[in-house]
């Protein structure tokens, strides 16, 4: 029960959605157990940060192209675009704190 | 008067065990699920060695399995990570990094372990872009491409085994000339066409971080010391584990690698602290233990809530003060 708050980019529209504003993208899979660790916590921030953080997931196995362009060897992986240019990234399960004090930089 | 009567802080089988047994015993126990809730298991594919399940059971469905059976008893499960403990009063009390606390009269540690990565730096820097420690995860990556496992153990070979499914060829790098898995994954892993062995050997470097991706490493021979540039595209670190016991440190004893001192079954330094699992123990680190062990510091703290206030050898917790002044452990 993922928050109405996540969008879902993929090939297609990341390109358009992450063009402006700051967006946080997680990148996951259904195989993937700390993908499923991390959601409550995307979620969570998702509902926290509307309106100022566009936040969205990437399935990466509908999605080849997104995640190749970023070298993504590994999920869950967060990142973090300021009007559409890379900004941070966070490799693997991390507590909320480490998250948004990411975010609050760059807000 | 504590929030509650026992806190477990850790959910992998040994806390889970540990809430099974507190919740039946009608502690109304809180469990404090952690970061990497569910714990190693939770990284595993199919588990072969859980008794029960002729088949094997996989890890996550395993865990799964146990938290519902806790929870049907009443254990409550709290997400989240604890960011400070104050051991040295009593009731025992829990801060989270938002502000939330709690407080207990007994507390089960149960807080596992994390795997270790080399101490080269480089890894780190790699990580999520070819260096992985959880093959599970990230394996897929590496659809038709070669890759390496560093370690000798049960966890290294299962490692490889798995990776054959997606490399086009895994290769073991290992300290020794042995292995140190048991039997049987050796001899899964020797009968492995994919899989090859690079003895007597440790990763110096890993290429390319300029690139932020990796191309391959530079491995050395630990008897002539030369240097081999092995081409690759992807690094599994499988060298063990080291507990977590940070948030303890300074509070009841460890060993120096870390490890919970446990003495007379569960009990710490500390009375009315116990702790169960990979946490406590580097020797047998399996499933099965760490749950016996889960259960057995849930029968101790619920004679020792039983007994209140007889802490076994002291009355004002002095065992458990080996070090910084309350002030500097809780901030409220």
């Amino acid at each position: 029960m993922a928050s109405e708050k996540v969008k879902t980019f993929t090939d297609g529209n990341f390109d358009t959605e992450i063009k402006s504003g700051v967006t946080m993208v997680d990148f996951w899979a259904e195989w993937c157990g700390p993908c499923r660790l991390l959601a409550p916590t995307v979620d969570a921030i998702a509902t926290e940060y509307d309106g100022r953080v566009s936040v969205a997931k990437l399935n990466i196995d509908e999605n080849p192209n997104v995640p190749g362009r970023f070298m993504i060897r590994g999920i869950p992986t967060l990142l973090i675009f300021k009007n559409g240019e890379l900004a941070d990234q966070i490799v693997g399960l991390a507590p909320k704190e480490e998250i948004t004090k990411k975010l609050d930089q760059h807000l | 008067m504590a929030d509650r009567k026992v806190i477990i802080i850790g959910s992998g089988p040994a806390g889970l065990t540990a809430a099974l047994y507190t919740a039946r015993a009608n502690l109304k126990p809180l469990l404090i699920e952690g970061l990497e809730a569910g714990g190693q298991l939770m990284l595993t594919t199919m588990v072969e060695n859980w008794p029960g399940f002729r088949d094997g059971i996989m890890g996550p469905d395993l865990m799964a399995e146990m938290r519902v059976q806790a929870e049907r008893f009443g254990t409550d499960v709290m997400q989240g990570n604890v960011a400070r403990v104050d051991l040295n009063r009593r009731p025992f009390s829990f801060a989270f990094a938002d502000g939330r606390s709690v407080t207990s009269d007994a507390l089960v540690i149960a807080t596992g372990a994390s795997a270790r990565w080399l101490e080269i730096g480089v890894d780190r820097k790699l990580s999520g872009h070819g260096v992985s420690t959880c093959a599970t995860c990230d394996g897929y990556f590496f659809r038709g491409k070669p890759i390496a496992v560093v370690g000798g153990g049960d966890s290294a070979m299962e490692e490889a085994i798995y990776l054959t499914r997606f490399a086009s060829k895994v290769t073991v790098i290992h300290r020794r000339d042995s292995l140190r898995a048991s039997k049987i994954m050796q001899d899964k892993a020797f009968a492995n066409a994919k899989i090859e062995f690079i003895w007597d050997s440790e990763i110096a470097d890993i290429r390319d971080v300029t690139r932020g991706e990796v191309t391959g490493i530079v491995v050395r021979n630990l008897k002539t010391a030369k240097l081999t540039e092995v081409p690759l595209d992807g690094v599994f670190i499988a060298i063990g584990h080291t507990p977590n016991t940070a948030l303890f440190r300074g509070q009841i004893e460890l060993d120096e690698a870390g490890y919970i001192l446990t003495h007379h079954g569960s009990k710490t330094s500390c009375p009315g602290v116990f702790a169960a699992g990979d946490v406590q123990d580097h020797v047998y680190r399996q499933a099965i233990t760490a749950a016996g062990s889960g259960c057995m510091a849930a029968i101790d703290a619920e004679r020792y809530l039983d007994g209140l206030p007889i802490p076994d050898e002291t009355t004002d917790n002095a065992a458990c003060l080996v070090a910084p002044p309350t002030s500097e452990i809780l901030k409220p």
